[in-house]
């Protein structure tokens, strides 16, 4: 099952406005998709269990994803945080 | 007459009748079940009937207090659909045989609550958010219908523990004068629509506020945060007059707020911010300020249970001077003991606190609680603006302890490879008396001062500015504490250091000329007032500052110091 780890860049961290872009976009797909933070892990397509991950500015978060479309969902994802959640760095 | 004091959240004065606004408990019972598909069709068409509504309440935010406001409700409706969330509620119907109301009373509640536990001013206003889902949920589930505001028919200050983004929205606004919460903090959903709409608030001013009755007359300044109940005559008369001249100056401040502090004569001085959180940074920048003043570090240590690693102290530091670029961030190092204590240092029960093991020597006493917060400090310093300030430093060996132990910390960072500071400013407080006296053999050891009048004014009147009977002696324009002022600013400017000033003393406009006038560089205050500093500095001339301040010098009483400033300085009354 692919995973990669990539570090949140945003200022605000895997919260408000990125996270809620992050969990639309993971819910566009039809693989399982988790995210780990320092041990906790979340549901990427869930914004409650994303945010209690409490992924602040610089935290390093790795996604796995499992099932049909699990290499493009993990890419896009992947893609979206190291792009700064679209406002660019 | 009674007046209490919270926290200051959105600017103005609101003069009128209390309206208690309060939501009736829903009532939710457990019963047994047997057909759960059944029941969990009702969850569906709920969550359907919901999404329809959030989608009305987001347009109508969207309208009526912009879009900061609406995304609450964007968010709201992904919290509706939450996998997660539905998912729990799916496995307690199906394996309790429970109804759906009370498995998602009781799921939400655990969400809310492990939001909560994460100690996060954000995650706890989340949590605020997932009762508001919950609840509007089981309010469709059960047919109870939110009217909360029946009864709100006439304007009026609208009181209640703590309000729900549903709660705001749902209010007529044209019934509302200014909002005061028991709960809640500046950056409460409540402060932040205060502040979209322009209507005052003061938050946070503790349970007496929700015992006054429907209709109580009442006053609201968002200036200060006091909550005046039951106002007498001449109070009533004097906030009115403030009211209507509050609205004429808040727009002209406004106006100057991005523009820089100069005097008519071409004489230019810093105003930045008092802040101590990482939200508080983007309240300072959107008000004008040209930096911070005083970051009270305390923040990262009060209301936990351990101290805070070098790492998450390096990210909070690095976040709030970056906010800044190359604008100045000066963060004041711990200041604990006296009337703040942390319950996991063990701090030993002193007579006397404010006179004890407090700040910079509880830091020097103790260097592994120190020295990760110098570290900390170092790294996130490099490639922006942060300065370093010790608090309540009584001698010149307590500064030479402590750049001591910085240079150690350094040195220990660049052996591990780490970035630090190029170089940064090392300031001192001077809040001690000793410490004005000795300002100039101080300003031989430091870069520059900051003044902390709230502490200089307690200890050069041996009076306790908690303690209601003598608070008034320390209160602020004593004669005495001006004369010290001067002969700081005067010590460190013959040394070529400059002096800046954090305590309440550098936001009061009637003390903002004699400052000016006696040379202070740079004026330290809370956001809300940097445009007022703004629109005053950029109205007077140095000349007739320098004239004021050697009045004052000579005055014998506080009193006689502000009336002096009233009649020699018109424009302290901003144009009115």
């Amino acid at each position: 099952m692919p995973e990669k780890t990539v570090i949140v860049t945003h200022k605000v961290g895997l919260h408000a406005r990125p996270a809620s872009v992050f969990v639309q976009t993971a819910s566009k797909f039809a693989s399982d998709i988790s995210v780990t933070c320092e041990e906790r892990t979340a549901n990427a397509k869930s914004i409650l269990t994303v945010l209690t991950l409490g992924a602040h500015q610089g935290a390093e978060i790795t996604i796995k994803a499992e099932g049909e479309d699990a290499q493009e969902a993990l890419d896009t994802l992947v893609a979206l945080v190291e792009d700064n959640f679209g406002e660019g760095t | 007459m009674k007046t209490v004091r919270g926290i200051p959240a959105s600017y103005g004065v609101a003069i009128g009748p209390a309206f208690i606004y309060q939501r009736a408990a829903l009532e939710i019972e457990c019963r047994a079940i047997e057909d759960p598909a059944a029941e969990l069709a009702r969850l569906a068409v709920a969550q359907e009937t919901a999404r329809q509504q959030l989608e009305l309440v987001f347009e109508k935010a969207l309208v009526e207090s912009g879009e900061e406001q609406a995304e609450i409700f964007k968010a709201q409706t992904m919290m509706l659909d939450d996998p997660e969330l539905v998912g729990a509620v799916k496995k307690i119907v199906e394996n309790d045989l429970t109804n759906v109301e009370s498995a998602l009373s009781d799921t939400i509640e655990n969400y809310a609550s492990m939001l909560e536990a994460l100690d996060d001013e954000y995650l706890s206003a989340r949590a605020l958010d997932i009762r508001d889902v919950g609840s509007r949920l089981l309010r469709i589930l059960l047919g109870v219908a939110e009217s909360p505001t029946a009864g709100l028919a006439q304007p009026s200050i609208i009181i209640a523990r703590d309000l729900t983004p549903s709660d705001t929205i749902l209010l007529d606004k044209t019934f509302v004068l200014g909002f005061c919460t028991s709960k809640g903090g500046a950056t409460s959903h409540t402060a932040i629509l205060a502040r979209g709409l322009g209507i005052p608030a003061v938050v946070g001013a503790g349970k007496k506020v929700r015992k006054v009755k429907n209709g109580t007359s009442m006053i609201l300044d968002g200036d200060t945060g006091d909550v005046v109940i039951k106002p007498d005559e001449a109070t009533l008369a004097e906030y009115l007059v403030r009211q209507e001249a509050f609205v004429r100056i808040r727009s002209k401040a406004a106006q100057v707020s991005d523009q820089p502090a100069v005097t008519l004569d071409g004489h230019r001085v810093e105003v930045v911010a008092n802040i101590g959180s990482v939200e508080g940074a983007r309240s300072a920048l959107d008000a004008g300020a040209e930096g911070v003043g005083l970051l009270r570090s305390e923040f990262l240590y009060l209301e936990r249970s351990s101290l805070p690693s070098e790492e998450e102290q390096y990210k909070s530091y690095k976040t709030i001077s970056d906010a800044f670029g190359k604008l100045p961030v000066i963060l004041r190092t711990l200041d604990i003991g006296g009337d703040k204590e942390v319950p996991y240092i063990d701090m030993p029960q002193e007579d006397n606190p404010f006179l004890g093991v407090r700040a910079i020597r509880l830091c020097l006493a103790r260097p592994q609680l120190f020295k990760p917060q110098l570290r900390a400090a170092l790294r996130a310093g490099h490639g922006n603006n942060l300065k370093l300030m010790f608090p309540m430093v009584a001698t010149v060996d307590e500064v030479v302890q402590a750049r001591a132990l910085l240079e150690e910390c350094r040195t220990e960072l660049q052996a591990e490879g780490l970035p630090t500071a190029e170089e940064m400013e090392i300031g001192i407080m001077i809040e001690i008396p000793a410490a004005a006296i000795m300002a100039d053999q101080l300003a031989e050891v430091v870069d520059f001062f900051s003044i902390g009048t709230n502490d200089l004014s307690q200890y050069t009147l041996a009076a306790d500015r908690t303690n209601a009977q003598v608070a008034k002696i320390a209160a602020g324009f004593q004669p005495a504490v001006f004369r010290l002022i001067k002969q700081v600013i005067d010590a460190a400017h013959a040394k070529g250091k400059w002096v800046g000033l954090c305590g309440e003393m550098a936001g009061e406009i009637l003390a903002i000329p004699i400052l000016l006038g006696l040379g202070l560089d740079e004026f330290s205050m809370n956001p809300p007032a940097v445009p007022y500093a703004k629109l005053l500095i950029r109205s007077i001339s140095m000349e007739k500052c320098r004239e004021v301040a050697a009045e004052a010098l000579n005055q014998s009483s506080s009193d006689k110091i502000r009336a002096l400033v009233q009649e020699m300085v018109p424009e302290v009354n901003l144009g009115e």
